[in-house]
């Protein structure tokens, strides 16, 4: 088949497997995890075809691999739809791929397949456990999830959305996968509907996204009306257009209209991919299962909207130079990335749920890119953009499977404690080893532990672009970020896998199944593996092994940035240092927690500021002050009890008052006289003149005929005297 | 040589009889006589002008009596109709008297 039409196929098969589960499959647990693992199956060989069969291919960024087809007629032209690949969407294909995999295969374990109903299960809630009878007298096991079909289906539509806007050739279609994410994000995340905190997440998760998205629409409807095309190529790929769009002025505070459009899809990027301040939904969308956690929160859809910022470069840095002083769209994004990058990773020290702690982490890593995108540090913002989804996918299906294990424990003792609270755990290397490796791998590439792990490499070419394009502020803040980074997941990891077991339900833990754990390690090769593509030249010893094939491919997107970067070693020096001492400090400072309801090591040193970390900086009840109240007290009080009950009531009610005067009126002048009288008046004639007639009907036959034969001759003799006489 | 009009008077008058006898008789079966009288003089004048027709054209014409014949066959149906309503009114009602036949009085 060739590329085009494998590109098109490519999301199909997801959404199929959506709409077979949904319509058909919904009873059939066995069935429904064919048909979804079927399709991203497929999805996955084609993705991995295309991938493979278009690195090799020079000039790709200029030429991209894809088609288009008329779609929607506008005045006098068509918007086109249509799919394409080059060097960005290829490097997001082979990631997302990857992940979406794993990560469908995790769920199969992670929902319990094959392990027997629930005593107590009903839908909308995690499973409570099974009692199972045997030889040995009854004990309880994990239950199957009660909604199982309902999750693949789900999740299934959830793998087309991105895949529909990875493979995407326009903004448009981008915007419809984004869309699609979003409601799958709010059905996933409230997929336990039942627990009122996971509808609330839902909301918010759903609400606060959709902040950023109607300023994206926006920036995309204005895109539209100047340029006529919402198409990469017709956009991006187009000196004149995008010459036209940097040197126009917006009506807005003096900006470029690529700068004031970039802002705008920037927002957009801020929703999704929850940077300061719309960064509130993520966290709480932890309620969701696990695997949704690492899907939505880590691979696919908190990366779509990187991808869409690294996609949009050109509008924000329109008009740039290397080396020249930034745009400034541009400054904006550095300062919410390197803002939102220390800020979460300072909340992220202080969180005691284990899946909390890597939500913080993600939103700091993802402030990164936004950060390194905004400094022009295009490659390096893909590139950690690959590595992190890997790693930070593994990570979430890491917490996932200590937490499966955990609520074995939970099971078999019986005790009723958090299983996700990781002062509750402890020990479990020896309990898991298969989870804890592959936890500790994907930790480290988190914290970029130094040459091995693919995090060091993407985090180090972070630091060194902003180092060497003279943000020596951004890179301090990155790199204390970093540091902070490295100490909290050292901490978590001294506290989940380290040391000895601190509560019973610890000491029961359990190895997850192989559907939970081979995921693990493929990803956890690939945290490794993914960062040997990206070796810069300049690095010292171990520069130049490999071709620096990730810069080459990717790199080769930025049509008129090219500018020699001078390697330096300060960054590499610092990313060492930052790296290597918070892993040991956090070792150091957390190995001596020994109780399930031991104070923080650290609450007492830092003080205040641990509270503040702690309590996320108050943001939750900042917006819940000067938002949600003041939102609320409009509903209810403003809208419902004076324009509704009020004001709109008071005219419905006048109306109906009205009406019903105006209908005695008629019914007494009209409707009584007239209507009823007329009425009674033809039934009381009918019936009188019927008794006035019934003397004629005597029933006698005779008189009948002597009738009609009278008659007869009246007529006949008129007949004579009118017709034939006259 | 019996003129028309010879024929046609005594046509009417049978007619007439036969009325007579339908809207004086109480006896239905008398009743139903004068219908058959009534039924006869129609034949009559059919069978008049039928003769009339062939002396003034001398030409010979079938269909008439065909008719004629036709309505004898529906009077003779007509008549076995009438009597079997008349024996079935009679067995009900133990009378053939035709003002004693009057359920459908309003």
């Amino acid at each position: 088949m060739n590329t085009q039409l494998l590109l098109w196929l490519i999301p199909l098969p997801p959404l199929l497997a959506f709409g077979v589960i949904v319509l058909g499959a919904n009873r059939r647990n066995g069935l429904s995890t064919a048909l979804a693992l079927g399709g991203v199956g497929l999805s996955f060989l084609a993705s991995m075809v295309v991938f493979f069969r278009v690195i090799g291919i020079e000039d790709l960024s200029e030429h991209p691999i894809g088609s288009a087809v008329n779609w929607l007629p506008t005045a006098d032209t068509w918007l086109k739809v249509g799919v394409q690949i080059d060097p960005l969407s290829a490097v997001t294909l082979f990631f997302v791929a990857w992940t979406i995999l794993m990560i469908f295969l995790y769920s199969v374990g992670y929902h319990n397949f094959g392990q027997p109903k629930g005593d107590h299960d009903v839908p909308g809630l995690p499973p409570h456990g099974a009692t199972v009878k045997d030889g040995h007298g009854s004990h309880k096991v994990m239950s199957i999830e009660p909604m199982y079909a309902r999750f693949f289906a789900l999740i299934s539509l959830f793998a087309f959305a991105m895949y529909l806007l990875v493979v995407s050739d326009n903004l448009l279609t981008l915007f419809v996968g984004w869309e699609i994410m979003g409601l799958c994000s709010y059905l996933l995340i409230g997929f336990w509907y039942a627990k009122d905190s996971a509808r609330k997440a839902a909301v918010k998760a759903f609400l606060t996204t959709r902040v950023g998205d109607m300023f994206m629409m926006i920036g995309l409807a204005a895109l539209y009306s100047i340029t006529g095309s919402l198409s990469y190529q017709d956009i991006f790929g187009n000196e004149a257009v995008m010459h036209a769009l940097a040197t126009t002025t917006s009506p807005v505070f003096g900006l470029s209209w690529a700068g004031f459009i970039g802002l705008l899809i920037f927002l957009g990027v801020v929703g999704k991919s929850a940077q300061f301040p719309l960064h509130v939904w993520l966290p709480d969308a932890m309620e969701g299962p696990t695997p949704v956690s690492a899907m939505i929160h880590a691979a696919t859809m908190v990366s779509a909207g990187v991808y869409l910022a690294i996609r949009s470069f050109p509008l924000i840095s329109a008009g740039w130079e290397q080396g020249a002083p930034l745009t400034v769209p541009m400054v904006v994004l550095t300062a919410v990335g390197a803002f939102t990058a220390l800020f979460a990773a300072t909340i992220a020290l202080a969180q005691n749920d284990i899946k909390r702690v890597l939500a913080y982490s993600t939103i700091s890593q993802l402030g990164y890119m936004i950060a390194a995108l905004g400094m022009g540090a295009y490659v390096a913002a893909t590139f950690h953009l690959v590595t992190h989804a890997f790693f930070k996918a593994l990570l979430f299906l890491g917490s996932g499977s200590v937490i499966h294990g955990m609520e074995h424990g939970v099971l078999h003792t019986g005790a009723h404690i958090d299983p996700q609270d990781m002062y509750n755990m402890g020990g479990l290397r020896k309990k898991m080893p298969r989870t804890f490796w592959t936890f500790l791998i994907g930790g480290f590439a988190l914290s970029g532990f130094p040459m091995v792990t693919a995090g060091f490499w993407s985090k180090d070419e972070i630091l060194s672009g902003a180092f060497n394009g003279g943000h020596i502020f951004v890179f301090v803040v990155l790199a204390l970020s970093a540091f902070l980074t490295a100490f909290y997941t050292m901490r978590q990891i001294t506290l989940t896998f380290l040391g000895k077991p601190r509560t019973k339900a610890a000491e029961h833990a359990h190895e997850t199944p192989w559907t939970m754990t081979v995921p693990l390690m493929v990803l956890a090769v690939f945290a490794v593996s993914a960062g040997w593509a990206g070796i810069p030249e300049a690095f010292p010893g171990l520069g130049g092994l490999l071709p620096n094939w990730f810069e080459e491919f990717v790199g080769s997107m930025l049509h008129n940035v090219h500018g020699e970067v001078h390697h330096s070693l300060v960054p590499l020096f610092t990313s060492l240092v930052v790296a290597l001492g918070g892993l040991l400090l956090g070792w150091l400072v957390y190995r001596s927690v020994d109780r399930a309801d031991a104070a923080d090591p650290m609450a007492e040193p830092l003080g205040l500021a641990f509270v503040a970390f702690k309590k996320k900086y108050g943001i939750d009840e900042l917006y819940q002050l000067i938002f949600i109240r003041p939102a609320e007290w409009f509903a209810e009080t403003f809208t419902y009890k004076w324009v509704d009950k009020r004001l709109l009531d008071g005219i419905l009610h006048s109306i109906a008052r009205l009406g019903i005067l105006l209908g005695g009126w008629l019914r007494r002048s009209f409707d009584l006289p007239v209507i009823n009288g007329g009425g009674n008046g033809i039934a009381r004639g009918t019936r009188e003149l019927g008794s006035a007639m019934r003397g004629i009907q005597s029933g006698r036959i005779q008189q009948y005929m002597i009738a009609a034969i009278a008659v007869l001759a009246l007529i006949g003799l008129a007949f004579y005297y009118l017709v034939f006489m006259a | 040589m019996i003129p028309l009009s010879w024929y046609l008077i005594f046509s009417a008058a049978l007619f007439c009889i036969g009325l007579y006898g339908v809207l004086s008789r109480k006896n239905s079966v008398a009743i139903l006589m004068g219908v058959e009288l009534m039924l006869n003089s129609c034949t009559i004048n059919l069978l008049a002008f039928w003769h009339y027709y062939v002396q003034v054209r001398q030409a010979l014409q079938m269909s008439p009596l065909v008719f004629a014949a036709i309505i004898f066959t529906v009077a003779a149906a007509e008549t076995a109709v009438g009597l079997a309503l008349i024996i079935s009114a009679y067995r009900k009602r133990q009378s053939i008297v035709a003002g004693d036949l009057d359920e459908l009085k309003g």
